[in-house]
């Protein structure tokens, strides 16, 4: 008889996340419930406790994001998940963590939108609300999963990254990614990276909480831990006190996106096959991905030349990755589920390169391999 | 005056570039003053108290002091000092709050925190108006004064802050003016030394914005409107309705116990991990 894998199981995206994120050592969540999202908060609602772990339900989903941070000040990994009304309310305390440089992990299902608009329904509407949603110049993380399994990977990877970076990161899932449920066989424990925050080796009096440092990342004290500094939204000098001094202010913005410009190549993922000498390329994010690696696997099957890629970071943009494809593909298609927010992208990249195509539905229904392919045969 | 100075010494936060940003006459020193000399007394270790605050002229507070401080969003700073409190229990976590980060912005966070009792003291400056940006009128903007955006007078009617906070379930409610400050340092201590969530209402003035705009003079005489117009908990009970009309209550305004939320959720957790062993 086979021998059963007791890693291998049947889960939903968005249990997966839960997965991941305990794996990633998150012991605090609070939220406030929204469809597709809810499965989240449900689940981590009945795991937290059990970890000594803490699930809080809050009033919305500004509260939700505030307890996060405050917990993240505290020491604790914490995260909180939601869809694009809940998303909107977050971008203020977002902001905050950008400022600030607290880790946080904010997890968003996308629906369609905007407003209310489709509680139900599968739309990517929300790539561009991820990357520039909060008011002001700030960096931001963001990664986009595709499968279940991925769900699960991309969790742990979202909180490393925050660790790392002192920055909150975005996981953006879709309503089918987060609701579609897959076979995946989980790495056993100790298989997977996990990295925390950098924490002051110096003692309290030396502390300089948001000191440049090489890497453009300050060690981080918790609260209660000696170390008794001042965290502010203003924007703030090394020792976290709020400055109008424009010598303080441009070094300081300046560092927040240097931490993270200097090391795009930890954050940056993404999968690009055949794409030399590409009829046409696909270039594709989120459940749209699987689609189009179907209809570019039927398109070689008739013969063409057909490149595929896929952004799994989509936060900062990869040019380093999509660069490239468009100087060696003839066209490029880029299929997603909104009025083109990721194609605007590409074609800032594209310096003429190539010709960029289009495919957009906002009707709350999938994109389709013979959507994609269709598209795809109007240049092959 | 040496106890002054070595409180000073002891709480102020030295390397914090001085002056203060408050102006001349401001209730806030008053009620920052009776903070420190309830947390002297009760002796907190500095590394244990976390000082939250929002946006405006009360959310500037904790930058001067030696806690964990911080300076949160507009409204949001009891949202903040929920998750410090709920990731580490043992910190004493305090909430400084303007009004209209209370009860205007932040009023759904308010009126939550009450019910949810998780141990959080939060102190709320009530100077009726928007200090920081100018003077415009507040959800405690008393009927038919003036603010820069109530020329015509305001129409609209006051927030009693600490009612509220007793309506919303918050075990321990009290309510001071900077002029008693004794009274006040007695509420806070009161308030940080009680299990659950605590308020303390500090009736407060602004010479700068309100009391300018309605002619109330300046801060000596607007003292004297809280020393004038305030009545204990104690008096009050010997006036009539009528004697209390345009009157306001000071003192302990309700002090019950009720389960708290980090106790409630160490059983939570128990019973978490019961139902987990018998799924194994």
């Amino acid at each position: 008889m086979k021998k059963r894998n007791l890693n291998e199981v049947l889960l939903q995206g968005n249990e997966a996340v839960v997965e991941g994120a305990l794996r990633a050592g998150c012991r605090f969540f609070a939220g406030y419930p929204i469809t597709p999202a809810t499965e989240i908060a449900e689940i981590m609602s009945v795991r937290m406790p059990q970890l000594d772990g803490t699930f809080i339900q809050m009033e919305d989903e500004i509260a939700s994001l505030g307890a996060v941070i405050g917990a993240s000040l505290a020491g604790t990994k914490s995260m909180t998940a939601t869809s694009g009304p809940g998303f909107s309310l977050m971008q203020e305390n977002l902001g905050f963590a950008c400022i600030a440089e607290v880790p946080c992990v904010i997890v968003d299902v996308m629906r369609g939108g905007p407003s209310t608009g489709l509680p139900t329904f599968a739309a990517q509407g929300d790539v561009m609300q991820a990357r520039w949603g909060t008011h002001g110049d700030h960096p931001m993380i963001v990664l986009s999963a595709s499968t279940v399994r991925e769900c699960f990977d991309l969790t742990i990877k979202a909180f490393n990254l925050s660790e790392r970076f002192r920055n909150p990161v975005i996981l953006l899932l879709d309503e089918v990614v987060a609701h579609m449920r897959e076979k995946v066989v989980l790495p056993e424990e100790g298989q997977v990276e996990i990295f925390d925050r950098v924490k002051p080796k110096v003692p309290p009096e030396w502390y300089i909480p948001y000191e440049d440092t090489p890497s453009g990342v300050p060690p981080m004290a918790s609260f209660g831990e000696g170390y008794r500094y001042h965290v502010t939204g203003l924007t703030h000098d090394v020792r976290g006190f709020p400055t109008s001094r424009p010598d303080e202010i441009g070094p300081f913005i300046a560092r927040l996106f240097r931490k993270i410009s200097q090391r795009f190549p930890e954050i940056q993922m993404g999968e690009v096959d055949q794409v030399e000498g590409a009829e046409i390329t696909v270039i594709a994010y989120g459940c749209v991905a699987r689609s189009a690696k179907r209809a570019v696997r039927e398109a070689r099957e008739r013969g063409i030349k057909a490149g595929f890629v896929k952004l799994t970071t989509i936060w900062p943009f990869m040019r380093s990755l999509v660069e490239p494809v468009l100087k060696t593909s003839k066209a490029v298609l880029v299929p997603e589920m909104n009025m083109g927010q990721i194609s605007r992208e590409v074609k800032r990249v594209n310096q003429g390169y190539t010709r960029v195509m289009t495919l957009n539905k906002v009707d709350g229904t999938i994109i389709t391999p013979e959507e994609i392919l269709g598209r795809m045969m109007e240049v092959a | 005056m040496e106890e002054v100075t070595k409180l000073i010494h002891k709480y102020l936060r030295h390397d914090k570039k001085f002056p203060h940003v408050w102006c001349p006459g401001c209730g806030i020193g008053i009620m920052l003053g009776a903070l420190i000399r309830a947390i002297d007394r009760i002796g907190y270790e500095k590394d244990e108290v976390v000082l939250v605050s929002g946006i405006g002229c009360s959310g500037r507070l904790p930058v001067y002091v030696d806690f964990n401080t911080l300076h949160t969003t507009h409204g949001r700073a009891l949202t903040f000092a929920t998750g410090i409190k709920l990731a580490k229990p043992g910190l004493k976590v305090i909430v400084v709050m303007g009004d209209g980060d209370a009860v205007a912005i932040g009023g759904n966070h308010f009126i939550h925190a009450a019910r949810r009792n998780i141990d959080l003291t939060a102190i709320i400056l009530n100077n009726s108006v928007y200090g920081m940006t100018g003077g415009q009128y507040s959800p405690t903007t008393p009927y038919g004064m003036r603010s820069t955006t109530t020329m015509y007078t305001n129409i609209e009617h006051a927030f009693k802050i600490s009612e509220l906070a007793v309506t919303a379930g918050a075990p321990f409610v009290g309510r001071g003016t900077v002029y008693h400050a004794t009274l006040l340092d007695g509420l806070m201590e009161k308030a940080f030394l009680k299990q659950g969530f605590s308020v303390v209402e500090v009736i407060a003035h602004c010479n700068t914005q309100y009391g300018k705009l309605n002619r109330l003079g300046g801060p000596v005489e607007m003292l004297q409107w809280q020393r004038d117009h305030a009545v204990t908990v104690e008096s009050a009970a010997k006036l009539s309705p009528k004697e209390m009309e345009d009157r306001f209550l000071i003192g302990v305004l309700a002090d019950r116990d009720l389960p708290v939320y980090t106790e409630e959720y160490d059983r939570i957790r128990e019973r978490a991990k019961l139902a987990q062993g018998k799924e194994a």
